[in-house]
């Protein structure tokens, strides 16, 4: 990126903003990190915690191996390094949520190292984006601060859960970029199935790092890796959704403009954002004299495991989207646009190659990217909820394909399939639908129009396009179920064309 | 009555397998004995109704030919360990009242075997001291006084009231812990047996932590091999400690009273302090003496790191302690102090119920992980922890054990170094090694010293090599036939 | 290295332990007594000595991934200085 995307002018000149992201993915496991309480979302307060969630006295904790293996595969999706030796930190202080007094996380030895991934732009532009880390922790509890208006109310069913936490580099320059850098992110864990992405539940959020400075600085600090040619950041925590993620960037970004420009000094410092007012505020109770005093927890031993169990991992790594990408314009012939749409999510492509299995895969992408997820969008519904499977999108492929309906009819037909989640077969039959295929009657029909129409017939022998008032005659008359193929083919015979 | 209260834990176990004698008469007498020895302070929390039903399980099992290693002996439990819906309070304000509503795994392997609980023992508050002058229950007192004096000794800490149950014959046996020498230094005090195993060989679930990497726990008894049965029991691989160790656990009592002919023991020289006592001196002496009359060769060893196990323990122990301890923060359990806000609970909930010690220790702790610290403190004391145990790798290539005194002096007297932290400090000298390299030690009663207190030697073991240590424990204790006992004074 | 009575107010703060300002002389000398003592060790050469922080030298274990524990909302509450409706109940968090 030669230059800078996004630029915000000000009074003094332009500044730019740059931008780090630590995303918390929740690991998709049945138990919690360090207990074997169920990390299921949504339970009565409490229920899901053991005594060790609790930090009962004399309680310790003993690591879940498919959370261990959830990260290598993440940094695998990641093309990151993989550290055979890492080490579980104590980072110490106190809060409600926090029953230990401590945060069991990875502070100076991750289990992931660097790697990086390629981000797609909504202009069709792709950047590729570092990623500094991945390590391992525990999630926190949840407070409650509504219930009662002299007291907080403390629930630590998620107490514990794991957590991986990818930390990016500041290659990030804009509000957009940063949505589009969550979206591939969650895209990639959901390809891998390490953690369901699901944002509204707090399975995946971003704390996100914003500086800005001025044009030039950003190439400074990149030649050199020396941060001081940055800005000072303030961190936005728990921005819950990718829309709010730009939201975050923007209004830091101008905040942080306007003390600067007031010839202010940025205080680095823990910011929340308020998505109702499109602004961040400070979240003092946190900032408080924060020194985390990480130290190696002396209850866990480090992290050490065989290259072989990483080789074993990486074969059953599932085609990722980028490579799945790039085999769907290879070998199936699709747009690279339309392939970049049928991969951005692992639903979207799964649903497109069960639709695409044993058909064309052209019309079946197709009918999935502009009629199913059009229609999709239209009605304000995930893949999830589409009231089309992929089994009735595939037959309606079919009866076109046997000529049973012609593509035309099939766009009625799935616009009923929409409605009500019928079979495409059962509504063709229903409203009579089926292609008109026995040449006799087309014959029969087009012997008439020639009789009555002989203006028509001199006029299409000079200029055969207007073969088309023919064919609109059959059709009407047939009320679109003629076969189109056969109608052109019997036309040209008998119009001598 | 005297006579069931005086019996080793291995013979009251031959007397109940024959059925000389039931679980229920032997816990009897040791009841009455707890209840007759308040003065002593020994029990922070008695459960008479507990021990009477677990001794008739116990006899019921006996009557059926079954029953567990130790079916139908009474034990003491020390305040750290957790146990299910008896008060367990580490002998702190902040836990007071505290039930869990769990048992720790040694104490469960205990009941397994069949052992029946009389009550929780005093200690120094969360483990943190050598006198047990901090327990928040007040101070224990030692059973044994200085020849022709009244005032009171201190029994050691922190695991004195479990000495002191097993000194003054309250209980065939206690569970202990020993973070830098406080299973040991009150054995010494006390003229009992007290034995660190190997890091890992106990589970620490449901101990109350003090310092995760050093913290194990032990028995105390009267007999090198009482404390080997219990031990046994004891021990064990546990998957809820991810730094147990997944090894079977060898019969420590078959160990006891084996040969240590030709074994090769170490004596290290550093362990010969400024200002040592000539009586630990001699008893040190006496004790080679004994080891080479049983055959064993002496070897005269170097631990250069010596001195500075201590100041490193110093720097360990806080720091883990001072994270271990934030859970004791008023909000799910415990007392809780209500102050300005959030933070003045916690500030207020804290400052009232931690000790001075305590307290001390988690400010010490604090400062040397705090940032610009880290490195000075903390990690340097990793990188000497590292020293200290290559000096053990290298005597262990030498030598099979070694023997040392247990403590630099016998049993001091309440008050006597109670505002002085660094004095209290110097008690472990020769203890906290052991803990820094993950070692087994034990301590036997050897003599008297001029003032008719019991002093200790200590046999320390590679790792895992608690067998060997038994075996020579065992030798020391039958040459020095230690049959002195304290006078009953406080009874009544 | 030494510590004032500032120091002790940093970090009885971050420890959460209510030190008042009277005690703070006195608590910086006890901290300095022993934090003295303990300066010993800059007589100790460590250089290239890895750190230790555990004598045990297995790898660490791990445990499946299903769920053993859990649903014992009485136990965890048992203790709980003030709770209601399931909720551990704590002094008002302002944030």
């Amino acid at each position: 990126m030669p230059d800078c995307p996004y630029t915000l002018p000000g009074a003094t000149g332009d500044w730019e903003v740059v931008v780090g992201l630590e995303v918390h993915a929740q690991v998709a496991s049945k138990a919690k990190l360090f207990s074997g309480a169920s990390a299921e979302y949504g339970a009565a307060p409490n229920s899901h915690v053991s005594l060790v969630d609790a930090a009962m006295p004399g309680m310790l904790p003993v690591i879940n191996k498919f959370c261990v293996e959830q990260a290598i595969r993440t940094g695998l999706g990641l093309k990151a390094q993989i550290n055979l030796w890492s080490r579980f930190d104590r980072k110490n202080y106190f809060y409600p949520d926090l029953p230990q007094g401590y945060q069991i996380s990875q502070f100076k030895d991750p289990i992931v190292g660097e790697g990086e991934i390629v981000v797609e732009l909504d202009d069709g532009e792709t950047i590729t984006v570092g990623i500094e880390r991945l390590h391992l922790e525990q999630d926190a509890g949840k407070s409650i601060h509504d219930l009662d208006p002299k007291a907080t109310y403390v629930d630590l069913n998620r107490s514990g859960v794991a957590l991986m936490e990818i930390v990016s580099k500041p290659d990030l320059r804009s509000p957009q970029q940063a949505a589009a850098y969550v979206r591939k992110l969650r895209s990639i864990v959901r390809y891998l199935g390490t953690c369901d992405g699901n944002m509204a539940q707090g399975s995946m959020r971003a704390d996100v790092n914003v500086s800005v400075c001025r044009p030039g600085a950003y190439e400074k600090y990149k030649a050199k890796g020396d941060f001081s040619h940055l800005g000072t950041r303030c961190e936005i925590k728990n921005v819950n959704s990718q829309r709010f993620v730009a939201l975050a960037v923007e209004v830091e970004a101008r905040r942080q403009i306007a003390i600067l420009e007031d010839g202010g000094r940025i205080d680095q410092e823990t910011r929340l954002l308020d998505t109702v007012k499109g602004e961040t505020r400070s979240m003092r109770s946190k900032e408080e004299a924060h020194d985390y005093r990480y130290f190696p927890d002396p209850d866990l031993l480090p992290l050490e495991f065989e290259q072989a169990w990483v080789d074993e991992i990486k074969k059953t790594l599932p085609e990722l989207p980028d490579e799945k990408r790039k085999r769907f314009v290879a070998e199936l012939g699709l747009s690279d646009y339309d392939a970049g749409v049928l991969t951005a999510d692992k639903e979207r492509a799964d649903f497109f190659e069960a639709v695409a299995d044993g058909r064309d895969p052209k019309l079946a992408a197709n009918w999935v990217s502009q009629e199913l997820f059009g229609a999709l969008n239209k009605a304000d519904k995930d893949l999830s909820d589409s009231p089309v499977s992929t089994a009735q999108l595939g037959k309606l492929i079919d009866l076109i394909g046997d000529d049973t309906i012609s593509g035309k009819i099939a766009k009625d037909v799935f616009a009923k399939m929409f409605e009500t989640g019928d079979d495409p077969a059962a509504i063709v039959e229903r409203e009579g639908l089926t292609q008109i295929t026995d040449t006799g009657a087309i014959e029969a029909i087009i012997d008439a129009l020639i009789a009555d129409n002989p203006k028509q017939v001199e006029q299409v022998k000079e200029k055969p396009k207007a073969l088309g008032w023919f064919v609109g005659q059959v059709m009407q008359q047939t009320q679109g179920k003629a076969n189109p193929g056969a109608v052109n083919k019997l036309l040209k015979e008998k119009l001598g064309l | 009555m005297t006579a069931l209260t005086d019996l080793t834990l291995a013979a009251a176990k031959a007397k109940l397998t024959a059925k000389d004698i039931s679980a229920k008469e032997l816990t009897q007498a040791h009841l009455a004995a707890v209840a007759g020895a308040r003065s002593l302070n020994a029990f922070t929390t008695e459960t008479p109704d507990k021990a009477l039903a677990m001794a008739e399980a116990s006899d019921a099992r006996l009557a059926k030919g079954e029953g567990g290693l130790l079916e139908g002996v009474p034990l003491a439990i020390k305040d750290l360990f957790c146990t299910r819906d008896v008060e367990s309070t580490a002998c702190s304000n902040i836990l007071k009242g505290f039930k869990p509503r769990y048992e720790s795994t040694v104490t469960q392997n205990l009941w397994d075997a069949g052992a029946v609980m009389l009550g929780k023992t005093s200690m120094d508050e969360f483990a943190m001291g050598s006198s047990n002058e901090t327990a928040c229950g007040g101070p224990v007192t030692n059973p044994w006084r200085r020849q022709g004096s009244n005032s009171a000794l201190v029994p050691g800490g922190s695991s004195g009231g479990s000495a002191t149950a097993v000194a003054a014959r309250l209980a065939l046996g206690a569970t202990a812990t020993d973070t830098g020498g406080s299973i040991r230094q009150p054995a010494a005090f006390t003229g009992t047996v007290g034995v660190k195993p190997t890091y890992g060989r106990c589970s620490r679930w449901g101990i109350v932590a003090f310092a995760s990497s050093l913290d194990q726990a032990g028995p105390i008894a009267r007999t090198v091999e009482d404390a080997a049965l219990m031990l046994t029991a004891m021990a064990g691989h546990d998957p809820k400690d991810s730094t147990s160790l997944p090894l079977a656990t060898p019969d420590f009592a078959a160990a006891c009273g084996t040969s240590i002919k030709g074994l090769k023991i170490g004596v290290p020289r550093e362990y010969r302090v400024d200002g040592m006592p000539d009586e630990i001196e001699s008893l040190w002496r006496t004790g080679i003496a004994w080891a080479k009359d049983a055959g064993a060769e002496i070897v005269e060893v170097s631990l250069p790191l010596t001195k500075y196990a201590l100041p490193t323990y110093y720097i360990i122990a806080p720091a883990e302690a001072s994270s271990n301890l934030a859970r004791y923060d008023g909000m799910r359990f415990g007392v809780r102090v209500d102050g300005d806000g959030l933070t003045g609970t916690y500030e207020d909930t804290r400052a009232a119920g931690f000790g001075p010690e305590v307290q001390r220790r988690i400010l010490i702790g604090t400062y040397v992980l705090s940032a610009g610290y880290y490195d000075a403190y903390y990690l340097k004391a990793q990188k000497v922890r590292r020293k200290i145990r290559d000096d053990f790798d290298q005597a262990f290539t030498q030598v099979d054990a070694l023997l040392t005194p247990t403590t630099p002096t016998a049993a001091f007297a309440a008050g006597e170094k109670s505002d002085d932290p660094l004095a209290m400090y110097l008690n472990d000298s020769f203890t906290v090694t052991a803990n820094l390299a993950g070692l087994p030690g034990i301590s036997i009663p050897a003599a008297l010293d001029g003032d008719g207190l019991p002093l200790g030697l200590q046999v320390i073991a590679p790792a895992l090599a608690e067998e060997r240590m038994f075996a020579v424990a065992s030798a020391l204790e039958k040459a020095a036939a230690f049959d002195a006992r304290p006078d009953v004074w406080w009874a009544g | 290295m030494s510590v004032t009575p500032d120091d002790v107010r940093r970090i009885a703060r971050l420890a959460r332990i209510a030190a008042p300002e009277a005690r703070l002389d006195e608590l910086a000398g006890e901290l300095n007594a022993i934090l003295t003592w303990i300066e010993q060790l800059d007589e100790v050469d460590v250089d290239g000595v890895a750190p230790m922080a555990s004598s045990v030298e297995i790898a660490l274990p791990m445990r499946e991934d299903v769920v053993t524990d859990g649903n014992i909302r009485d136990d965890v509450l048992a203790n709980a200085p003030r709770s209601e409706e399931g909720f551990f109940v704590v002094p008002k968090v302002v944030e």
